[in-house]
């Protein structure tokens, strides 16, 4: 029986690396996804049929509550909130992990039989890793969310955070030695890394959100890796390790789009916040008189006889829930014979791939989707350039002035379209905090409003034409 | 100690494989990789429902631990998938 148990829990792990490996193609991913379900399927049969399960109720009463949130969580969320689910399911695995290794240590407490150093160890690090996770994600989605802002405090911050390190390596050093092995022990670890969760993730400013989220979706992963260290469950293992080399690589891509390393985007909030104060004073000379603006009206002749537009959508799009305006105006515009594409920056929105899956719920094909490297050759030919809430990422600055505090950043080339139009609701700076100097080329129109109500207005004028 | 090396040794061959195979899906897909993910990362269900079936034996609190933990881990996997199904079927729409 043991031995049918522990295939099935591979069996579960094979199909969860079947799913990735559909999600390759976006053809096969639909299937993928069902493969993965399939072997979760497999592994809560498998756990169900352990010997040393005595009682079922408190189990079929969790799984109940928890698949009726779930299933409420999945049908209600809007595409434009994804970055906030993904951040607190990446908050509750890591809860999961924690509160199993809690209750584990506990159960063999009670039955006087706990395990030896290594054990005592995966039982520390699932708690550290979890807690940390979880009041990590939670502080991720608050900001994601705008209920917090930016802390100004940041120094007293890192100084909780290296605070509770000291006392979490003391603590967990005593738990694992034994001296400290009590029940009142663990819940002040979790006390302290939960604090450390938020003293960690507070200082970081709301632009780097994104890789935030995917490194503490790699944490959650480790998390349960950590688990399946002290349940001596390989299944685990394999797939809390998936888990977390997933979100390692998702967060290499997004510092790489940034040109920032992770140390920079997890500890420099400090500097960034000095930087940006400065700046802020000279905005209005920046702009002054230099930008020009324009109507709905006029952009819908402006793109009247454009033949190549290319739409390029950030934050904003997804605030204005912009992703069926534009498609409208793309339909408008392919009638007119012209071609329109997508040019998507790595760091577009809120999270890796945020922009696709908001332009595929408008169903927009998604060969019309491309990727910087794509697009960036062909921006010269554009006739227009549609920048829908984007900034940081289309700001020539990055390429042209080594003084910048975003030199460096790969961007998306728009200043280079014949003509760019800049639809924002102002002229507020991105989330680098730094003026766009894209603004005030000759070749950039501003289009001021939201972009769901100028995407709309400029789609009845192209009518009315 | 020796099961600990042989689950260390799996531990990082796993990591080279969801290397390997995480490098081969496109930026498009990486929001329901992201969710997919979470989902398969309510594995951790395993050992929740061992500790919450284990309860007769064991202190209240390891019980109700044990019953929040297999509350969390069925979010994740069913919110998980469901979520991911949504917006994988939104790219399969219009190939």
């Amino acid at each position: 029986m043991f031995a049918l148990i522990n295939f099935s829990y591979l069996a579960a792990a094979v199909c969860f690396i079947l799913g990735i490996k559909g999600m390759t193609r976006p053809s096969t991913a639909v299937r993928g996804n069902q493969i993965a379900a399939v072997g979760m399927l497999i592994a809560v049969v498998a756990a169900l049929l352990h010997q040393q399960i005595v009682s079922y109720p408190t189990i079929i009463a969790g799984m109940l509550v928890g698949g009726t949130i779930g299933v409420w969580l999945a049908k209600r969320i809007a595409m434009t909130q994804m970055p906030e689910l993904v951040a607190s399911l990446n908050g509750i695995g890591g809860a999961a992990s924690v509160t199993v290794a809690a209750s584990t240590w506990l159960i063999a407490l009670t039955a006087d039989n706990l395990g030896t150093t290594g054990w005592a160890v995966a039982i520390l690090v699932s708690i550290v890793i979890g807690s940390v996770t979880l009041a990590g994600s939670l502080v991720a989605v608050l900001k994601l969310h705008g209920s917090i802002g930016d802390s100004a405090k940041n120094r007293t911050w890192q100084l909780v955070a290296l605070t509770t390190l000291v006392a979490v390596i003391v603590g967990g050093g005593l738990f694992v030695n034994g001296t400290g092995a009590q029940p009142l022990v663990l819940a002040a670890l979790v006390g302290l890394c939960l604090l450390m969760g938020v003293a960690l993730v507070q200082p970081i400013g709301g632009a780097d959100m994104p890789v935030v989220v995917a490194l503490l979706n790699a944490y959650s992963g480790l998390a349960g890796a950590a688990t399946g260290f002290v349940l001596d469950n390989q299944g685990l293992i394999i797939t809390g390790s998936l888990v977390g080399a997933s979100g390692l690589i998702l967060t290499a891509v997004m510092c790489k789009a940034m040109n920032r390393s992770l140390p920079n985007v997890l500890f420099g909030g400090v500097f960034g916040q000095a930087g940006s104060g400065s700046q802020a004073r000279d905005e209005g000379d920046f702009y002054a008189g230099k930008v020009k603006y324009a109507t709905a009206d006029e952009l819908a002749l402006l793109l009247d006889s454009a033949r190549k537009v290319v739409m390029v959508p950030g934050y904003g799009l997804a605030v204005a829930q912009a992703q069926h305006a534009v498609k409208e105006l793309a339909s408008q515009l392919e009638s007119r014979g012209a071609s329109v594409s997508y040019a998507i920056h790595p760091v577009a929105g809120r999270m890796p791939g945020h922009m696709n899956v908001l332009l595929a719920e408008a169903e927009i094909p998604y060969h019309q989707l491309k990727d910087m490297d794509a697009i960036n050759p062909e921006l010269p030919q554009a006739d227009v350039a549609i920048v829908l809430g984007a900034n940081d990422v289309v700001n020539p600055a990055a390429a042209e002035e080594p003084s910048s505090p975003i030199y460096g950043m790969p961007i998306l080339d728009v200043h280079k379209a014949r003509t760019v139009v800049v639809v924002k609701r102002s002229l507020s700076p991105g989330f680098a905090g730094i003026p766009n100097s894209l603004f005030i080329k000759d070749n950039s129109l501003m289009v001021k409003g939201d972009a769901k109500d100028v995407l709309q207005a400029t789609t009845r004028a192209m009518k009315d034409l | 100690m020796e099961m600990f090396v042989l689950s260390f040794t799996i531990f990082i061959l796993a990591l080279f494989v969801g290397v390997e195979l995480i490098n081969k899906v496109p930026p498009t897909l990486h929001t329901p990789l992201m969710s997919g993910t979470n989902a398969i990362s309510g594995i951790v269900v395993v050992g929740a429902i061992i500790s919450a079936g284990s309860a007769g034996v064991s202190p209240t609190v390891a019980a109700v631990l044990g019953f929040v933990a297999v509350t969390l881990a069925s979010i994740n996997i069913v919110a998980g998938f469901l979520v991911t199904d949504r917006m994988l079927n939104m790219f399969k729409r219009k190939v």
